[in-house]
């Protein structure tokens, strides 16, 4: 098992450095630059800023000394678009709030979508599985954009219960909100896949085995059936995971949280190539790492898998 | 880390002073109005702002922030006219080269030390630099300062620049030509002082909370990017008595629909008006529904050049084109924001303009599409003539795209000509105009001082801005002479008729600005075309 880790991890260098590469190739390929502004900058100007971040070295250099600067002195670099800020500045301050918002949003989706999964399944076509299955299939159709309007409307205009936006260093009744709004189209996959396949393992023979056995059902459902139909949703939620918690855009732009989510479009458009790039090494880095993390649950859950 | 701990207790003083303020207030307002116990502002600004820095604020959003936490030469009142800020007025001399300022002895920094003209000389001198790198440099050339060439393209030394203290009251300022606006030109945030020690001490972070020190109504309490920017009076202010808003906060919310919620949510006291709702929100809510010009013009860009196509060349079809879009359609019904429709590229709004009697003007849109049809029938192209196919480029944006269709539709009405939509995302938007690889292009304008040139100088041959490829020597020559014009209004109507005959851009509209202000806001000043608001000037009246 250690062995499998640390290989696993030694491969993640590669990977990183192949996406560092095609982020590098796809952001020069892309027209215009970061400080093309409607106003034509004069040259000499241009030719200034440029030089203070280094753009006008050949790509290749640019690179290189980015890949230096991260390795070596885990710098991530300036942000072009906002000078009073580093890149490590915008994740230090944006990603407590979305790995906050994310983390809530991540517990919620998951009790609430294996509960109804695991109810839908269990009452197989009665009217609590055609709830369950309508709830989900709604909070699927619902993406969060139409999702997040529709919640200020009503928690904020009309019954004046919670704050439209902002976090204010994350206190309870700003992260409502953007939790409801984020979870719930997971918490719809989550029970779907559950729904799915717990019912396949409740049809299968050592379920009738334990039922012959006289077996009370919530023991059957937790002792015999809870692990294997977890591991499909296992595999689902190691993705989602790392989607939640590094933000949502909508999420962001929406209630003026402040995340890192937004800077996902945003430096994007800005031409802002440092935080393109660091906000991409965070994603990919925190994708591989939670991978291996499911891969090992796995192995914890299922005995039949051996590393 | 050391960041976050700031901000975090940023916020308790905020709220702990916030209290204190609102006890301390039960005077009264200008006009003697009851002022409301809870004395602060808050407003929605669309995005993070690029910079705070009065050197380097580039956009519309940080120069508001800029006129709060600083002060420049001059400031501006409801109407938009000159009043003394720092300086209590100016003398010019008989050439109208040198501009003499006397600065208020008793201006302070927010730290207590004396604002003097050596701040302005080290602020001017920064912001010209190129080491400093500033995209509003160009500002301080558009300014006409002695020897500004030469230090912005960095042959002379910065201390060369025409701007000296002569001693800690009086300040200098030596033109290269003269310019009869000079004086309007130093209400821009580019022109405000900072102190040199404070930006030396920080370097780029001196924009921080904590760290920056300014001379205006406000000093900075608060700052979480892509959240909020908190502003709190300034007690060192020179005038702080008759300062009546205790704290102004910046909300940065993205999206307008969802401002307006939370502005109807009473979470804001302003915010824009999302397109084509001010009709229903002007009828729901007649008190806060506001509409005032905007200087900018929206027009298209023509690509009369030989990259564009052959009958963009050919000015009866450009005349056409202009003749058949109906204005009136696009603003009443399209927009219905309260813009107004532009046959000039210089806004009606703009100070000492009056907008010149254009023939296409004065004609009904009948008049108007009989004419076009004409021109363009003579030209060879439409209905009966050759099909043209014509495509205007737009940078992504729901109302770019409605306006397109309309002319889109207008031209294929009128005279049988077919328009395709391109749009694009904005840096490859610019990138594509700014190469003329475009026929007919959407465009913006806005002012940067108050005066007809800033819209009419983008038209001249070498402007770097003149996207439309447009060479007029006649042009030239009447722009270059209304900069030393003793009374430049006839020649800025005899330029804008050259636009009208050669017709290189489309006037569309003249921009207003929309949006929402809480009745119990006083002092928005609803005349100043600019929308050039000092929080110092607002207060909050009691509800009766």
């Amino acid at each position: 098992m250690f062995a499998y880790i640390v290989r696993r991890l030694a491969v993640a260098i590669p990977t990183l450095l192949i996406l560092v590469v095609i982020s590098f190739v796809l952001m020069f390929a892309a027209p215009g630059g970061p400080f093309n502004g409607e106003r034509p900058l004069p040259p000499q100007v241009l030719a200034n800023i440029e030089a203070r971040y280094g753009l006008d070295q050949p790509y290749w250099k640019q690179m290189a000394d980015y890949v230096w600067n991260v390795v070596v002195h885990f710098d991530f670099g300036p942000s072009f678009q906002y000078r009073d800020r580093t890149v490590t500045d915008i994740i230090v301050q944006g990603f407590p709030v979305t790995l906050t918002y994310g983390f809530w949003s991540f517990v919620v989706a998951l009790v609430a979508g294996v509960s109804l999964g695991v109810a839908a399944a269990v009452r197989h076509n009665t009217w609590l599985d055609y709830l369950a299955v309508g709830i989900s299939i709604g909070a699927q159709v619902l993406p969060n954009f139409v999702m997040a309007p529709i919640l200020v409307l009503v928690f904020t205009l009309w019954l004046g219960w919670l704050p439209g936006g902002g976090w204010y260093g994350g206190q309870w009744e700003y992260v409502v909100l953007p939790v409801i709004a984020l979870s719930t189209s997971y918490m719809a996959s989550i029970a779907r896949i559950t729904r799915s396949s717990m019912l396949e393992v409740l049809n299968s023979g050592f379920i009738r085995t334990a039922r012959a056995k006289g077996l009370p059902t919530w023991r059957i459902i937790w002792k015999h059936a809870m692990k294997p139909a977890f591991l499909p949703v296992l595999s689902y939620l190691g993705p989602a995971f790392v989607f939640m918690i590094t933000g949502s855009v909508v999420i962001d732009l929406f209630f003026s949280t402040g995340g890192i989510g937004q800077f996902f479009v945003n430096s994007a458009f800005n031409r802002d190539y440092a935080v393109i790039m660091g906000i991409t090494i965070l994603v990919g880095a925190l994708t591989i790492l939670f991978n291996l993390v499911v891969d090992i649950l796995y192995a914890w859950i299922d005995p039949k898998i051996r590393y | 880390m050391t960041l976050r701990t700031q901000l975090l207790a940023g916020a308790a003083l905020a709220a702990l002073a916030g209290q204190a303020f609102a006890e301390a207030h039960t005077m009264t307002g200008p006009n003697g109005e009851t002022l409301a116990e809870n004395q602060t502002f808050t407003y929605r600004v669309l995005d993070e702002f690029p910079s705070i820095d009065p050197g380097l604020i580039e956009d519309v959003e940080g120069s508001h922030i800029g006129r709060n936490l600083f002060e420049g030469l001059m400031g501006q009142d409801d109407k938009g006219d000159l009043v003394p800020a720092v300086a209590t007025g100016y003398e010019v001399s008989d050439d109208g080269l040198t501009y003499t300022f006397t600065l208020r002895p008793e201006a302070t920094w927010s730290n207590g030390d004396p604002v003097v003209a050596g701040d302005f000389v080290y602020a001017w001198q920064r912001a010209a630099d190129p080491e400093t790198a500033s995209p509003y440099q160009w500002y301080m050339g558009l300014m006409n300062l002695a020897n500004v060439e030469g230090v912005m393209d960095g042959s002379m030394d910065p201390s060369e620049l025409g701007v000296e203290a002569t001693d800690d009251q009086t300040l200098t300022v030596t033109l290269a030509e003269p310019l009869p606006y000079f004086a309007q030109m130093v209400t821009h945030t580019t022109t405000f002082p900072v102190l040199q020690s404070n930006v030396e001490e920080f370097g780029d972070d001196w924009t921080q909370p904590g760290n920056m020190i300014g001379n205006g109504a406000y000093v900075l309490s608060e700052r979480v990017p892509q959240e909020r920017l908190v502003m709190t009076k300034n007690e060192n202010y020179w005038d702080a008595e008759n300062v009546i808003i205790e704290q102004v906060t910046a909300l940065i919310i993205n999206d307008e629909n969802q401002a307006l919620t939370r502005y109807l949510a009473g979470e804001l006291d302003q915010t824009d008006i999302p397109a084509g709702q001010f009709p229903r929100l002007e009828e729901e809510y007649p008190d806060q529904a506001v509409s005032v010009p905007n200087l900018c013009s929206y027009y298209y860009n023509v690509n009369v050049t030989d990259s564009g196509v052959e009958a963009l060349q050919n000015v009866d079809v450009r005349r056409a084109l202009n003749l058949a879009i109906d204005r009136d359609i696009i603003v009443d019904n399209v927009l219905a924001g309260g813009q107004r429709p532009a046959y000039t590229l210089t806004n009606w709004a703009t100070a000492g303009f009056e907008v010149p009697s254009v023939p296409i003007a004065e004609m009904t849109q009948q008049e108007r599409n009989a004419m076009a049809q004409e021109l363009m029938a003579g030209a060879g192209y439409g209905t009966d003539g050759e099909p043209l196919t014509l495509e205007i480029l737009y940078n992504t944006s729901e109302s770019h795209q409605s306006v397109a269709v309309a002319i889109g539709q207008m031209w294929k009405q009128t005279l049988g000509i077919e328009t395709t939509l391109a749009n694009q995302e904005w840096q490859t938007f610019l990138e594509a105009r700014g190469a003329k690889d475009y026929e007919l292009a959407r465009a913006g304008w806005c002012a940067d001082y108050n005066e007809a040139s800033s819209f009419l100088d983008i038209m001249q041959s070498d402007s770097g801005y003149n996207d439309s490829g447009f060479t007029n020597p006649d042009f030239d020559t009447l722009m270059f002479d209304a900069r030393t014009a003793e009374t430049p209004l006839p020649l800025y109507q005899e330029a804008e008729q050259i636009i009208a005959t050669e017709v290189p851009i489309l006037p569309i509209y003249h921009y207003a600005t929309t949006f929402m202000l809480n009745d119990s806001i006083e002092g928005w000043p609803l005349e100043n075309a600019q929308d050039n608001w000092y929080a110092k000037d607002l207060y909050r009246v009691a509800a009766e």
